[in-house]
């Protein structure tokens, strides 16, 4: 076991690290969470990103030249999301489904002329993502998947709706799953559509979240079109492509989401010294330096989860299972967290954007309301109890589902 | 001993949630919550009708002399359905506040109207530097001839917005100790000198803001209560606003804990802004940190157990 780069690595991080300072974009002020206030805004900001790292040589370092990646290793991959995630993760936000979910679907499960048609011109920040798998009532359970696709010639025909789907206001694609057998229920009978959302039929109504602000949206489907080439895989397929793509949601995730924690760390520590309690800094407050240095090592134990489910990325190629350990890693300590830093501030932890008196400018409280969903999205705790305890430690199904099948 | 509660009580507490129920659905909340003032005239004028500013008053300035308890039944009420507007501020903040230390020359001028509605107070304890300690207060006051003259800010004064008068807690005499050195002063927000903000809160069913003061002259007849010897009946004010510490310690995160739980098994339907969870989780939060957190009352537990 290693957790050091070697030199070769160390140099090419060096070398990124000064070529990133060159290259954020003009005015970009790192230290701040948000320097993108409107959605228009942050997809031209992460297009423009997308297209440097691309012409600078570092979009997409595992990937071969054909693809337009740089024929590397996942290991300068880390190394340039880790950079990334501790110093500019505003720039790459927009493109987390699109890296984490598409790319290494479309790369894994997709065809050769899938694979030419859309990941190069993912890799240059042409296109975003979204992902099409959540639908109304079926919560987090992704099998329950009504929206119907029925082949008729050379094209599908789909109609349903699909819900919680992050920036899709934003994107310009969506890896879509789909039902394309009517007679059959849950995992069976499912497919795996890229979908083109300027597409006739597709309409998109952002959703309004308790932060005030609209990142989900509900997508409807009313006879839109899809080209039988953009079927994944084959008719059927559908559910193994889609627990491929959840898979690797985790694995590359947890690497990226403990540099950002870190970062979150930093600050957390500047405004333990600002906020003050008594007329104190809330620093020298022994109840609160126990709190900190407890998320102190949350943070760790994500770093080095992340870590070791990374490397057997490298060895295995596709992650297992305990990419669920690590979801539950980052999302259950996140709420406490920033539930933690506005206590801290005391009655100006209600104080938000735009008031001389809010410590840090009204980020801590978005960060706050933001946390509520992090137990739910991207499969809430319980699904994530319920894979490790049946796909890590082998225990019998949960019973309601066993009754079901019977 | 006898715990339960009086059918009267029992009767007024019903009658309250009938009240509410009609007058407080939740897109009225939702419209408040966006709304700058907070609440309409018009609902105000419903609650002077019910008489509820006056249920704590004593008979002798216009009110009706009842018990904390039975206002108990009203406030519960209010909480369930996140009635908007400056009542608690008013009658719980500033009424017993003038109450605990008032003249008698002030409690004629002020309680007789409340209890008519006519003029709304609220409390200002909290200062930037103070986190959720409301002990600590640090406010200038400084003795000019017999008047005063204030410098300084507060944070988190509920409705001051909205309010006729401000009772000040402000220090007259150096030092740490809340025993001696606060004084209570009534302050007319429209004076010289005092500059009142409405804060951008998270929680935004109930409106809170910052109050500034830059050489604001008070009079010796503007102070509530003895010069020095403020924090006693400021303290007696706020414990009869939250019961409790043992209770103070314990609801609030109580109620914070529920409201995380209700998101969570909702799952994204207890996200979005459509759903009325998330302001009774915003409201919690701030319920948490108003009159002091759990830290706080934890610490003051202890000590009134002699620890």
């Amino acid at each position: 076991m290693d957790y050091r780069l070697t030199p070769e690595q160390e140099g090419f991080r060096k070398e990124f690290v000064s070529w990133l300072e060159k290259n954020l974009p003009e005015g970009f002020d790192p230290e701040k969470p948000r320097n993108y206030n409107t959605p228009e805004e942050h997809l031209v900001a992460y297009k423009a990103f997308q297209k440097r790292l691309s012409e600078g040589g570092y979009a997409g370092m595992h990937y071969a030249k054909e693809y337009g990646g740089q024929g590397k290793t996942i290991i300068e991959e880390s190394i340039v999301l880790q950079t990334i995630a501790s110093t500019c993760m505003e720039l790459r936000g927009p493109g987390g489904i699109t890296f984490g979910m598409a790319v290494p679907t479309i790369h894994t499960c997709g065809n050769e002329e899938q694979k030419r048609k859309y990941l190069p011109r993912i890799m240059d920040g042409t296109q975003l993502w979204c992902q099409g798998f959540s639908e109304p009532g079926a919560g987090s359970d992704v099998a329950n998947v009504s929206t119907m696709a029925i082949r008729k010639g050379d094209h599908y025909v789909v109609n349903g709706q699909k819900v919680w789907t992050s920036i899709a206001h934003m994107a310009d694609h969506c890896i879509l799953l789909v039902r394309t057998e009517p007679e059959t229920t849950k995992h069976r009978g499912l497919s795996y559509l890229l979908l083109d959302m300027k597409a006739p039929g597709v309409d998109v109504r952002p959703m309004k979240q308790m932060t005030g602000e609209a990142e989900f949206n509900e997508v409807f489907m009313d006879n839109v079109k899809v080209p039988v080439e953009d079927l994944v895989g084959k008719e059927g397929d559908g559910w193994m492509i889609a627990i491929t793509t959840l898979m690797f949601e985790r694995a590359i995730g947890d690497v990226t989401m403990a540099s950002s924690y870190e970062k979150m760390m930093k600050r957390y520590f500047n405004m333990a010294k600002t906020a003050k309690r008594s007329g104190k800094p809330v620093i020298e407050n022994p109840v609160v330096r126990q709190k900190i240095a407890h998320h102190y090592i949350e943070t760790m134990v994500l770093k080095y989860h992340g870590l070791r489910n990374f490397s057997k990325l490298i060895k295995g190629g596709v992650p297992g299972p305990e990419g669920s350990i690590g979801k539950l890693l980052w999302s259950v300590p996140n709420p406490m967290i920033t539930n933690d830093a506005v206590m801290m501030q005391g009655p100006l932890g209600q104080v938000g954007e735009g008031s001389p008196y809010s410590i840090g400018d009204g980020t801590w409280q978005y960060a706050f309301l933001r946390a509520k969903g992090n137990t739910i999205e991207a499969g809430s705790t319980e699904i994530q109890k319920n894979i490790i305890g049946e796909r890590v430690l082998g225990l019998p199904k949960d019973a309601s589902r066993a009754v079901v099948r019977k | 001993m006898d715990i339960t509660l009086s059918k009267a009580q029992q009767d007024m507490a019903k009658e309250a949630r009938r009240f509410l129920k009609n007058e407080c659905p939740i897109d009225f909340i939702s419209e408040m919550f966006d709304d700058k003032k907070g609440y309409t005239d018009k609902f105000w004028s419903k609650i002077i009708e019910l008489d509820w500013p006056a249920m704590c008053i004593p008979e002798k300035y216009s009110g009706m002399g009842m018990e904390l308890i039975d206002m108990v039944m009203v406030l519960e009420e209010s909480g369930r359905f996140m009635m908007p507007g400056p009542f608690f501020s008013t009658v719980m903040y500033a009424a017993e506040t003038l109450l605990a230390a008032g003249t008698e020359a002030q409690k004629e001028k002020y309680l007789p109207q409340i209890v008519d509605g006519k003029i709304k107070g609220t409390l200002a304890v909290f200062e930037p530097d103070s986190g959720a300690d409301p002990t600590y207060i640090q406010m200038e006051a400084k003795a000019q001839g017999k008047d005063f003259v204030l410098n300084g800010s507060k944070v988190l004064v509920s409705d001051a917005h909205e309010s006729n008068f401000i009772i000040c807690a402000a220090r007259t005499s150096p030092g740490n100790d809340p025993s001696n050195g606060i004084t209570l002063f009534m302050v007319d927000p429209k004076k010289n000198g005092v500059t009142v903000s409405l804060l951008p809160t998270m929680d935004s069913t109930r409106k809170y803001c910052a109050v500034e003061f830059k050489n604001v002259a008070v009079s010796a007849g503007d102070i509530l209560g003895e010069v020095d010897k403020g924090w006693a009946p400021l303290n007696r004010a706020m414990d009869r606003a939250i019961a409790a510490s043992a209770a103070k310690a314990y609801i609030p995160p109580m109620f914070y804990n529920v409201t995380c739980g209700t998101v969570q098994v909702l799952g994204g339907t207890g996200f979005v802004w459509e759903n009325e969870i998330h302001y009774y989780l915003k409201r919690a939060k701030a319920n948490e940190v108003v009159l002091g957190d759990q830290d706080y009352h934890h610490e003051r537990l202890l000590k009134l157990l002699s620890l």
